[in-house]
């Protein structure tokens, strides 16, 4: 295999300069997602993405402008988003979020896109149109 | 300003609330949001440590102009080995603990990142007491 087009890929002068920004409609759109929680936040441009299922993984990096994919679905997931400063989490796996946590989203100005993906799948998808990752 | 909560033993739905409304405070007050991360991180990972590997416990949060000093004291098992505790990926968690998302032995050392002091007082069979101060405006 040719990793040597992946690091190019990823350290791409062009790309670092001209980063794709998205928008949680369109993001929604390519995952075949179901958006909910906070409805505030479509304005908001996203041009990285982190994906991780431990929290304190997540509670370790900072989200400005990123997006965090999970396939954690519990009241921990929106906790959790809320202290890391998440605006969107990308709910992969086809799992639902319950009341609970769309109340806590809500509450918090989170939104979230349930998409019936897989983790991988999510992230290949995003990492194709140019989304970055954080490291 | 002084605050008080419960950490309800075994509560991993309500686990959180404490940082939430932490969070909350310091936004009305004006806190820097750099800031106000660290200190929610710092609460939110004392406080899911203590439901994860102790039988609940409180919470007191003392917001002064220059610094927040917030202690969490569990009932608990103690912690046998302070330094292994602080090593990054170290982790005794349970199969539950990790089903909801914990367990990657990340949180001690979050904790000590994000604060400019941290005092762990453990004993064996009785509890954990952390006591972490972030100054603010530094
Ligand atoms: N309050 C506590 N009472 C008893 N043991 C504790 C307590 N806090 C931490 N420990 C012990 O220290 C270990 C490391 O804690 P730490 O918070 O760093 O990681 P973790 O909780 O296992 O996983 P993570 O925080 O990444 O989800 C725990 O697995 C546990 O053995
Ligand atoms: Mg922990």
């Amino acid at each position: 295999m040719n990793s040597s087009r992946f690091v190019l890929y990823l350290y791409d002068k062009n790309q670092i300069d001209n980063p794709t920004i998205m928008k949680i409609k369109e993001i929604a759109k390519l995952l075949d997602g179901r958006i909910l929680g906070c409805q505030d936040n479509f304005e908001m441009e996203f041009h990285k993405a982190f994906s991780s299922d431990l929290m304190s993984d997540v509670l370790k990096v900072s989200f400005d402008d990123t997006l965090l994919i999970t396939g954690l679905c519990n009241n921990q997931t929106m906790r959790t988003a809320d202290m890391a400063d998440v605006s969107v989490v990308i709910i992969g796996r086809d799992k639902r979020a319950d009341e609970e946590m769309l109340e806590l989203a809500e509450d918090s100005g989170i939104t979230i896109i349930e998409s019936p993906y897989s983790l991988f799948k999510i992230s290949g998808i995003l990492f194709s149109v140019g989304i970055m990752p954080l490291y | 300003m002084h605050y008080s909560f419960d950490i309800e033993r075994g509560n991993f739905t309500d686990a959180g609330h404490a940082s939430a409304s932490v969070k909350r405070t310091l936004k009305q007050l004006n806190v820097e949001p750099a800031s106000i991360k660290r200190i929610v991180v710092a609460l939110y990972e004392a406080e899911i440590n203590a439901v994860a590997h102790a039988y609940g416990g409180k919470i007191d949060v003392e917001i002064d102009p220059e610094k927040i000093v917030m202690i969490v004291a569990d009932e608990g098992p103690g912690i046998p080995n302070v330094d292994l505790a602080m090593t990054e990926g170290w982790s005794t968690a349970s199969p539950k603990v990790r089903e909801m998302g914990f367990g990657a032995g990340m949180g001690l050392p979050n904790i000590k990142k994000n604060t400019d002091e941290l005092k762990i007082d453990t004993k064996i069979g009785v509890g954990t007491t952390l006591t972490m101060t972030v100054y603010l405006n530094a």
